[in-house]
């Protein structure tokens, strides 16, 4: 599982309201290296939730120098969009679990690939 | 000057494939409007022919369609046309020499093709047809092998294999300017895919919905019934970055059953992933998950450029999602195995097209699209059946005929306005999803022809009716599980 994709997802755990972001539990990281393409990382930067992908990184111990704020004029910044790019497409989760950050509900990621099925009782 | 403002206002003759003539329109209209260029077919336009002649582009354009489109096979720069070859001669000498010379001038190379429509010629009469174009001042070598610029004659017998005429019915004249993508058919055919299952998407079909939903370079694409990624092969090879979920955890892992005939189990790198890297586009990959695309799990934002998805009807494959009617308790010590895969329930057609249709108005960003296949009941369908969605404009609805009775309908909508709290439930009381509202009852009929067809048989041939039974036996079981 990327971070970008870890951006974009929440808790659908019935009954909670705070389900975003999700909290990561990693057990393996890798790093994948990716075709760096700025054209991407710019258009994507105005759709992220920031400090959610700058707490994911912290809590895989990849967050390097990231900043916590969103640096102005990113689009010519190629330094920055280069770590966006790392902490977006390159830093994978493996294996570990997701976990909802109100229920404490928790969702396997196996090889990569989340689970995201709730049992009958709690979706 | 005079030049340039001539060049401008060039025709353009696209030459069609003859298949899946339905989704030719809708595939060209959407790769002009990636360009930001309107659909202007000049004079005569007729959909079914395999030549269209459009105005107000530039080369450029037609090469950006040509780079993308399956349905057209070569794009000219037309020079000149007519129904027989005596006014093809008049409309070539009319049109303006600036446009022809930069091509004829005498250090240039050249090779002309004769193309015939519906008829085959000899080649006798090929070279005949190009000695008749003497007319036309080529200065330049000619060059078979590779020649600076090829010109083609064109010849148009109709579409009718049993009624050939025996002069052409028209003629054109070009300067060829690309080539269009229907080599992909072949090298993207799942016949030779790695990882692959019952219900994989045909490599042509899935270019056509990629091309349908305007994928455009660094979208995301977003696949909610992913299966195989079929459908993210398709759209990563335009360079979208793309993503997809299942309810099927053994699908999504690529464990399981193999779908070929001669291997009982999924190699170990059987999967989506694997499938993207065959082709050269792993770097599009984004991620695919195992969940329901009835709940959800993507937080509340525009977040993909556009959805493209073949639902599962339970025809060829069970529809599913998860939930119970029964009581079911939770494991006591709360710890869920990791392939745990909850109890799944019918999922009802009606409810299908209202969880897509909802989630794409909030998922699409504004203009994007939604491309998804509706399957139909032949003598029931009517316009007014397909889904519709105040925040959605249906864009294009073409028909892939399946049986005498039953075809499925490739839908695409584009996002026009941002959903508003009503929205949701708009579609919910809308009448025109009856036929889909009880699901057995539209998938007993979906199937009923089909047996007493196979009962009666002999009208079909042997390969497809064996097919059609298979795929009959599978949906059937299907629904013998859910009425259990």
């Amino acid at each position: 599982m990327k971070l970008l994709t870890h951006n974009m997802l929440t808790s659908h755990v019935k009954g909670v309201t705070k389900g975003y972001p999700l909290l990561i539990k990693a057990t393996e990281v890798k790093v994948n290296e990716v075709d760096f393409n700025p054209q991407f990382v710019s258009r994507m930067i105005p759709k992220l939730e920031w400090s959610a992908l700058v707490q994911a990184a912290e809590e895989l111990g990849h967050r390097q120098d990231l900043p916590g704020e969103l640096v102005p004029e990113y689009e010519n910044n190629e330094e920055f969009l280069k770590k966006v790019h790392r902490v977006l497409l390159e830093v994978e989760v493996i294996e570990g679990f997701l976990q909802c950050p109100e229920s404490g509900r928790e969702f396997p990621i196996s090889r990569g690939i989340p689970n995201m099925l709730l049992s009958e009782d709690e979706g | 000057m005079a030049t340039s403002s001539s060049r401008s206002c060039l025709q353009y003759l696209l030459h069609l494939a003859q298949d899946n003539l339905d989704f030719r329109l809708p595939e060209i209209k959407a790769l002009l409007a990636l360009r930001g260029k309107p659909f202007h077919p000049s004079g005569n336009f007729q959909e079914k022919s395999p030549f269209w002649c459009l105005d107000g582009l530039s080369e450029e354009n037609v090469r950006g369609v040509m780079a993308r489109s399956v349905c057209a096979k070569s794009a000219f720069e037309l020079w000149g046309h007519g129904h027989t070859h005596s006014e093809l001669r008049t409309s070539l000498l009319n049109y303006p020499s600036e446009n022809m010379s930069p091509f004829m001038h005498k250090d240039s190379t050249y090779r002309i093709n004769v193309y015939t429509f519906n008829k085959t010629l000899e080649f006798v009469d090929r070279i005949k047809r190009i000695d008749a174009l003497e007319y036309l001042s080529f200065e330049g070598a000619v060059s078979l092998k590779s020649p600076q610029h090829i010109f083609c004659l064109l010849e148009d017998y109709g579409t009718d294999p049993n009624d050939i005429p025996e002069h052409p019915n028209y003629i054109y004249f070009g300067r060829w300017i690309a080539d269009g993508q229907r080599e992909l058919i072949r090298s993207h055919s799942v016949k030779n895919r790695h990882f692959i299952g019952n219900t994989s998407m045909d490599a042509g079909l899935s270019f056509i919905m990629a091309n349908h939903a305007k994928v455009n370079e660094n979208d995301v694409v977003f696949d909610p019934f992913v299966g195989t990624g079929s459908l993210l092969v398709a759209c990563s090879h335009f360079r979208a970055y793309v993503c997809g979920t299942d309810i099927d955890y053994n699908t999504i892992h690529g464990r399981g059953r193999s779908s070929r005939t001669n291997q009982k189990w999924r190699g170990p790198d059987e999967n989506i992933r694997a499938n993207l890297r065959q082709y050269g586009t792993e770097e599009m990959y984004l991620d695919v998950m195992v969940s329901d695309a009835s709940k959800p799990v993507w937080r509340e934002a525009a977040l993909f450029d556009a959805i493209i998805t073949d639902p599962p009807y339970g025809i060829r494959e069970s529809t599913r999602r998860t939930g119970s009617h029964k009581d079911v308790t939770r494991p006591p010590d709360g710890i869920y195995l990791e392939s745990h895969v909850p109890v799944s329930q019918a999922y009802h057609l009606s409810d299908i097209f209202t969880d897509l249709l909802n989630f794409s108005a909030h998922h699409l960003v504004m203009g994007g699209r939604l491309v998804y296949w509706l399957p139909v009941y032949r003598p029931e369908y009517r316009e007014e059946t397909v889904p519709l969605h105040p925040c959605l404009r249906l864009v294009s609805n073409c028909e892939q005929t399946l049986s005498s009775h039953t075809s499925r309908r490739l839908i695409t909508m584009e996002k026009i306005k941002k959903p508003e709290e009503i929205d949701s439930l708009a579609p919910l009381a809308d009448p025109r999803f009856s036929p889909y509202q009880g699901h057995n009852a539209f998938r007993e009929k979906y199937f009923s022809g089909l047996n007493k067809r196979c009962r009666e048989g002999g009208q079909q041939t042997g390969r497809q009716w064996r097919v059609n039974q298979s795929a009959a036996s599978r949906g059937k079981c299907v629904c013998v599980f859910f009425i259990e």
